[in-house]
């Protein structure tokens, strides 16, 4: 593994420019041709029917879902959709292949030419993406000894293969990329995009140049990469190796390698032939594919506003920190939920005190519980309220996190718990310097060793002596002004 | 267009995944070569703004509602497989495919 | 007339009417199929346990006065590469040798509803590659007019069980020609429908763009029969057409009067001077009932033949890049996976496939495409353009449907020379057009000779009416081929 100095050395002097094919699975009841169930996990060709077996004589139809939900990703990655595109056949020989061929989408792809606004540390770095298309999945082989296994539950599967334009330029970048691709489609609802299961799966094409150097180097591709931690491990690995070689005075030889996470390497994929023609022809059994308005129609209609488009209005309207919008927008119900509270708010400029109360107390209190946003016991409405309570000084923020506590336990509305508790803030100056007034004259010593004494800790002391004894409902600004004033300074 | 070389008619048996004798090879390579050479008449033909045919009768893409039929049970759908290890398919070791995505499988 | 060569609306009827039953129909059909069958060898499997279970269940619900299906008890032979559940399907290769099928293709499902009994599956050439049945890599198949002749292909089992009364009906299918040229040279009806009218579902592909099922039959009324059974849409096929199916049993009304034929000079260069003299007998006959011809040209003709030969093979190569011997059929073990590919396949295809699949990848290969693959795809649209021209000025196109009568066996040795036994019947595919080829008589060597009319997309019904007249007019009647089992 590369030290990060290092790294950093040989980032300054070459540039990594790399591209991703990212293939998600959608989340059909169906396969893509086939009526067969999609279920992971099932006993081996359990889930197969006589079109998945790739038996003569069966012909593939198109299911209307696939369809629906690739659009949504086209329509949010602002991708040109084609009003008519095609299914091509990509030819290959292998097991988990049944028809010896992929229906897959060449030369007339669903969308093109889309962006992926992707959340970083900094900001928004625009993606973009050079086509979206729709296949159909493989089954799974496992080598076993001199023999290999063939499970097809998974052959017919539906898939979106994402590919960007190779500009991406670190492996930082790349894993941002997965993030936010990750994060989108889960968003949208059309795919769980769960890497463990091979829902999202990721090809990177890298390659090196020196920085000012307009010319692409030869790329490798990247295979095998299956877990977020692995695509910047990975690809970052490929950049160093790539650069080595180079710098060795060596050539970079065109070819696809395979990571194998455990040695925490890649190792070129032997293949016996070197013509990988796939012979791409318009499938026959399926015409065009037509996309017209009213299709459009429904999926504009479908679609809520975007992470992207609400971490940039968090930050500008509703004055959220960058970090924090960030965070709002990792998942489509926290978004909501924020946006459900800010609209119960009487001001837009609620938003920073809404977003806060929801990155510690409420998700705080849901990961004790175990309980996702989307099931919060504590609705938005009364969220607002709480912080509306606290803004007006109703109550402290200390008491706050107290009735937040219990209204969340028992669904009871913050200003009735206030209420029935008595716990409204004490503000009138009057009460606040009578009891001020008798603390300090039942502590003379104490009193004194502040004043005199230039015992500054001791402050804290009354602090907590006035919050005693008003239960803690002592407007903590005034009583500390007041008792400055008592005490002399 | 030239008639095919020895090469090529190896290089499309191994594409094709075709066991073909040197002989015939040999033969192979004479009969598509004289196929091939009747077909360069179709060269000439002007199809300058022809689109390519589809359908008799002019057609889009039907759609089909997603709903989960009942699979084929394994028993039957593996019924003829010639070589099983319970309900998995066995064929012999592979070399890597060419260009698929990746499956989560060791080199 | 015999029991084996009755009609399908015959032998409905008299089912119906509870003149014979289906069990005795049954069994003179198999009686019959064990003693010619050896020497004509059209079956390849013959399913007398079903045969006989679906005839028992209808005379049971005969019996009990239920509804029959317009075909209860009609006895059908299913060309190989119609996939049957239960029931071996080989589409005549060696590389199927033995796969069960566990689904019925979608024709198939329409026969068994209407109360048909299937006999059996007839032979074919391999993977419906070839125009003589040669191709099988099981049996040949003779032609019961003359057994030193071919019976055609490559539906040669359907044509030669059809005119020889081993079935009274045949489904067949047609890619190139396959259904129609082997009627024409066994002297029966064959009719290949508009694409898309009937379902591909359990059809074992072999050129998704060209193939369609199709009756072979002894009547133009027995094709509309058939065909009035198995069209229509099937949402399992997403090329099946969603339009209605006409009354095609309508269709037959003896009338040609206005009815305009079109006669393209293409058709009418080269071909043998007897089935010159058949058509012209034809054409004779149409007019003489009050049709009108129209001399026409259809310019493309001649790349036809081009093209269906780089379209064809290029879609069957992918087609069958399915038999690999993983999940079916035969599998020829070996070290690597590679290795088995190659043998298996090697060992399971015959010489004609091999051919053709090296021919379509060839054609697909990145950098031939265009000029081959997307080239013929071009020059189809061109063909059919032609067609839709001269439908302006005709409603039907009649032609021979084969340059020669049944050649002999092993009479084609070049490939070539078997692909252009095709070039009356390739641009109706090309086209997607409806076709049919009807008897127009014999020659003077006791060969039947076809005549062959086209039809615009859909209008089957004109190809009936027609083809009803001709074979009133100029038909075979009741002659019989004698050169196998001859009965009277």
């Amino acid at each position: 593994m590369t030290e990060p100095r290092e790294l950093q050395a040989l980032l300054e002097e070459w540039e990594p420019v790399i591209g991703l094919e990212v293939h998600v699975q959608l989340a059909t009841k169906s396969k893509i041709f086939s009526p067969s169930a999609i279920e992971f996990g099932a006993s081996p060709n359990s889930l197969t029917d006589p079109l998945v077996m790739g038996m003569p004589g069966t012909l593939p139809v198109f299911n209307q879902a696939v369809l629906a939900l690739a659009l949504k990703l086209g329509v949010a990655t602002s991708s040109q959709i084609r009003a008519r595109s095609r299914f091509a056949r990509k030819h290959y020989f292998y097991p988990d292949l049944p028809k010896g061929y992929q229906i897959s989408q060449f030369d007339e792809p669903l969308c093109e030419n889309g962006h992926l606004d992707v959340i970083t540390r900094t900001g928004l770095k625009r993606v973009k993406l050079q086509r979206i298309h729709l296949e159909e999945d493989a089954g799974k082989t496992t080598h076993v000894g001199a023999a290999s296994h063939v499970d097809l539950n998974r052959a017919g599967v539906p898939l979106v293969e994402v590919v960007t334009a190779p500009e991406l330029g670190s492996a930082e970048e790349a894993g941002e990329f997965m993030r936010s691709l990750h994060r989108l489609v889960r968003w949208l609802d059309i795919s769980e995009a769960d890497m463990d299961k091979g829902q999202l799966r990721c090809d990177a094409n890298v390659s090196v140049r020196l920085r000012g150097e307009d010319r692409l180097g030869v790329r490798t591709e990247l295979k095998n990469i299956n877990s977020f931690r692995f695509v910047e491990h990975a690809i970052e690995s490929e950049i160093v190796r790539q650069i080595r070689i180079i710098e060795g005075g060596g050539r970079i030889t065109r070819e696809t390698r395979l990571w194998d996470a455990d040695r925490g390497q890649s190792q070129p994929m032997r293949s016996k032939e070197e013509a990988n023609d796939y012979r791409y022809f318009p499938d026959p059994d399926l015409p065009p594919l037509v996309v017209d308005g009213p299709i459009m129609g429904q999926i504009l209609r479908s679609l809520s506003e975007l992470p992207s488009a609400r971490f940039e209005r968090y930050q500008r309207v509703h004055g959220v920190s960058l970090d924090d919008a960030r965070t709002l927008v990792s998942e489509r119900a926290l978004a909501d939920f924020f946006d459900a509270a800010v609209a119960a708010h009487p001001s837009e400029r609620g938003g920073r005190m809404i977003a806060n109360w929801i990155l510690t107390e409420l998700l705080g209190a849901l990961h004790a519980t175990a309980t996702s946003v989307a099931r919060s016991p504590m609705l938005p409405t009364t969220l607002a309220a709480l912080v509306v309570l606290v803004e007006n000084g109703t109550i402290s923020g200390k008491i706050g996190k107290d009735v937040f506590e219990e209204s969340y336990r028992t669904g009871e509305a913050p200003a009735a718990i206030v209420e029935r508790r008595g716990l409204q803030q004490l503000s009138d100056p009057a009460a606040l310097w009578d009891i001020i007034n008798r603390i300090v004259g039942a502590n003379p010593k104490q009193a004194e060793a502040f004043t005199v004494g230039g015992k500054d800790g001791l402050f804290g002391f009354f602090v907590g002596q006035v919050m005693k004894e008003t239960q803690g409902r002592a407007n903590p600004v005034i009583t500390s002004d007041l008792l400055h004033k008592r005490l002399g300074r | 267009m030239p008639a095919l070389t020895r090469n090529e008619v190896e290089e499309i048996a191994l594409l094709a995944r075709l066991q073909v004798e040197p002989d015939e090879l040999d033969r192979m390579q004479h009969e598509l070569g004289a196929i091939l050479e009747y077909f360069a008449a179709l060269a000439a033909v002007d199809t300058e703004g022809i689109p390519a045919m589809t359908h008799a009768v002019p057609m889009d893409l039907r759609l089909r509602p997603d709903v989960a039929e009942p699979s084929l049970p394994a028993d039957l759908a593996l019924s003829g497989v010639p070589r099983r290890d319970g309900e998995l398919i066995v064929v012999p070791s592979s070399i890597a495919p060419p260009g698929r995505a990746g499956t989560g499988q060791k080199p | 007339m015999t029991t084996q060569f009755w009609s399908v609306a015959d032998t409905a009827r008299r089912i119906a009417a509870g003149e014979i039953s289906a069990t005795q129909i049954v069994e003179t059909m198999l009686a019959r199929i064990a003693a010619i069958d050896g020497e004509l060898g059209a079956y390849l499997a013959v399913d007398g346990i079903g045969a006989r279970a679906a005839a028992a269940e209808i005379d049971r619900q005969r019996a009990v006065n239920a509804i029959l299906g317009p075909l209860a008890g009609v006895p059908i032979a299913l060309k190989d590469v119609l996939v049957t559940r239960g029931l071996a399907t080989t589409a005549a290769s060696k590389i199927l040798q033995g796969w069960i099928p566990p689904y019925d293709a979608h024709v198939v499902d329409r026969l068994r509803s209407a109360g048909a009994i299937i006999l059996g599956k007839v032979n074919c050439d391999e993977f419906a590659m070839g125009s003589s049945t040669e191709n099988s890599a099981y049996q040949p198949t003779r032609n019961p007019w003359d057994p030193t002749r071919v019976p055609g292909g490559s539906s040669g089992g359907s044509s030669a069980a059809v005119a020889a009364g081993l079935c009274a009906a045949s489904l067949g299918t047609d890619t190139g020609g396959s259904i129609r040229q082997p009627a024409a040279f066994c002297g029966v009806v064959g009719l290949k429908p508009t694409y898309g009218r009937v379902s591909r579902w359990g059809v074992v592909a072999f050129a998704s763009s060209l193939d369609q099922v199709g009756p072979l039959t002894r009547s133009v009324a027995d094709a509309a029969l058939v065909l009035q059974t198995i069209a229509g849409f099937d949402p399992r096929d997403s090329t099946s057409l969603d339009t209605p199916v006409p009354r095609f049993t309508d269709a037959l009304t003896g009338e040609v009067r206005g009815l305009r034929i079109g006669i393209p000079q293409e058709y009418f260069e080269a071909m043998d001077d007897e089935i010159r003299a058949g058509l012209t007998r034809t054409v004779d006959a149409l007019v003489e009932r009050g049709a009108t011809t129209v001399d026409l040209s259809l310019p493309h003709t001649k790349h036809a033949l081009p093209a269906y030969y780089l379209v064809a093979p290029a879609e069957a190569s992918s087609n069958l890049a399915r038999f690999d011997g993983v999940r079916y059929g035969q599998r020829v073990e070996a070290a690597d996976l590679l290795e088995m590919y190659a043998r298996t396949r090697g060992a399971g295809f015959g010489p004609e496939v091999k051919r053709r699949i090296m021919l379509g990848t060839y054609a697909l290969r990145s950098g031939y495409y265009d000029a081959y693959y997307k080239k013929a795809q071009q020059v189809r649209t061109l063909i059919k353009r032609d067609f839709d021209r001269a439908f302006q000025f005709c409603d039907v196109i009649l032609t021979p449907t084969t340059p020669t009568p049944a050649f002999r066996f092993g009479a084609k040795t070049n490939p070539v020379d078997m692909y252009l036994a095709d070039v009356f019947t390739l641009s109706c595919n090309l086209a997607g057009l409806p076709g049919i080829s009807v008897p127009c008589g014999l020659t003077s060597e006791g060969l039947p000779i076809g005549a062959q009319l086209l039809g615009r997309p859909l209008d089957e019904a004109v190809l009936l009416r027609a083809g009803g007249v001709i074979e009133a007019a100029v038909g075979l009647g009741e002659r019989r081929p004698a050169g196998i089992g001859g009965i009277a």
